[in-house]
């Protein structure tokens, strides 16, 4: 049973009908209560990094969270924003992130780029992975996902960087450490790829 | 590689989808939820939706609509039409819509900009232009509510609203609506070179040629057309269409 953290932030509808679609067994969590139901999270996330952690602070649901992916290491997957609050920090906020995967999110550097693209990244992009397929298993990397967004994750350690996409520069798109997964693109978002990385993280 | 984008437009009135040629003679082509599913399954890369009647009546967005549409939407989205508050952004990019557009209120005020993209992320604010040529190769955007817009040249106008800390610029040439008669790329160039920033493009593509040669010009862009993807035919009769992956296979960009 997977439990998409609804505390008024994100597309909870959206992906409760993406898991819908491929019959996945899903609701939403929006007290401490139902976390107990869930053996896996997605955590959505849109807008301002600060608007996004000051509800989730605001949620009630912090501590219960906490408890879900570091002592019953359920497994859990960010998305977009949802992704950002898991680093330790933001160059868009001054709030400090969930600290789940060590590392800062920073503005894409234009002055280390090859050539100079439009911000925010905007539309669909081909991703690469570092290592084994894992979370990316059966999909279409050329085709790529959907990407909105201005800021990227810069992971203290490298290894927690498992996908790529280039775009002036390369940057990381998808994140892991341990059970607690990242996606900057919107997995929700982007039709075929989306539903089965969705479908992915479900059988993890 | 990041790919151009393809962007179907759908006009919305009193909850039904219409188009219009010259923003007049709205012809009626169904029901908006009916309309997403058929693009998720012709997995439009984006899908953006207008509702025409929202600033006009002044009754501003029709936030139950909008949340039905997003839920339905297995694409991103950027809904434009009667948002005058950045309250009234959040509430609509909470829902799950990744983009707001703004035209009117942007016009009437043009610090909503700034404070619709503190509140939501730049990235989510989106500016549509509501191009005119006045004169020749001299275009100005207009708006109802412009009092400080008036004549003012549309690269200029662009690079206000890049100021204010628009995250993308919608250019709809106007005088093309529903005309089929291809992109303006001149307006498109003096847009272009005004602003860092992504740009979309609507107004009067009649095939995916002209999206072709929009590509072929511009590289990275997004090219949003209506009738296009809601007409065939001389008789405009209405079917919803899209084209399929490998037709839109670019060379360029």
């Amino acid at each position: 049973m997977i439990g998409i953290v609804e505390y008024g932030s994100g597309n909870v509808t959206a992906i409760a009908n993406v898991l819908a679609t491929s019959n996945t067994p899903h609701r939403r969590v929006s007290k401490p209560a139902d976390l107990d139901a869930v053996d896996r999270l997605i955590l959505p996330g849109v807008g301002a990094f600060d608007a996004v952690m000051q509800r989730l602070g605001e949620s009630g649901l912090r501590d219960g969270l906490e408890k879900a992916v570091h002592v019953d290491a359920k497994p859990v997957l960010g998305i977009c924003v949802g992704m950002q609050v898991l680093s330790s920090s933001s160059e868009e906020g001054s709030l400090p992130g969930l600290g789940w995967i060590p590392g800062r999110v920073k503005r894409i550097d234009e002055t280390r780029l090859t050539s100079k693209p439009k911000l925010p990244h905007m539309g669909w992009n081909s991703i690469r992975l570092s290592g084994e397929p894992g979370l990316f298993q059966g999909i279409d990397l050329e085709h790529g996902f959907y990407f909105l967004h201005s800021f990227c994750f810069e992971c203290e350690s490298p290894e927690s960087e498992i996908a790529f996409a280039t775009y002036g520069n390369e940057f990381s798109v998808a994140v892991r450490n341990g059970n607690v997964y990242g996606v900057q693109f919107h997995p929700e978002k982007s039709h075929r790829n989306g539903t089965r990385l969705i479908a992915n993280f479900a059988e993890l | 590689m990041l790919r151009p984008r393809i962007i179907p437009s759908l006009l919305m009135t009193e909850g039904r989808l219409v188009k219009t040629r010259n923003f007049k003679d709205p012809k009626y082509v169904g029901d908006p939820i009916n309309a997403v599913r058929i693009f998720n399954e012709k997995e439009a890369d984006e899908l953006a939706v207008f509702d025409i009647s929202a600033t006009r009546n002044g009754q501003g967005p029709n936030f139950r609509l909008i949340e039905d549409i997003a839920a339905q939407c297995r694409m991103p989205l950027c809904y434009g039409g009667g948002i005058s508050t950045a309250e009234e952004a959040r509430r609509i990019i909470d829902f799950g819509v990744e983009k707001i557009a703004v035209n009117s209120a942007a016009f009437a005020q043009p610090s909503l900009v700034a404070e619709i993209a503190t509140r939501v992320g730049a990235q989510s604010v989106v500016v549509v232009l509501d191009a005119t040529e006045v004169g020749p190769g001299k275009y100005t955007a207009v708006s109802r509510e412009s009092t400080f817009a008036k004549g003012t040249d549309i690269a200029a106008m662009a690079a206000r609203f890049a100021g204010e800390g628009a995250g993308e610029i919608v250019i709809n040439n106007i005088d093309r609506d529903g005309t089929m008669a291809g992109y303006d790329l001149a307006l498109v160039r003096q847009v272009r070179d005004s602003i860092d920033l992504p740009i979309t493009v609507l107004g009067g593509a009649g095939s995916l040629d002209d999206i072709r040669d929009l590509v072929a010009t511009f590289g990275i862009i997004g090219a949003a057309a209506g009738s296009l993807f809601v007409l065939k035919g001389k008789l405009r009769a209405v079917l919803i269409s899209y084209p399929r992956r490998e037709e839109m296979r670019f060379g360029a960009g």
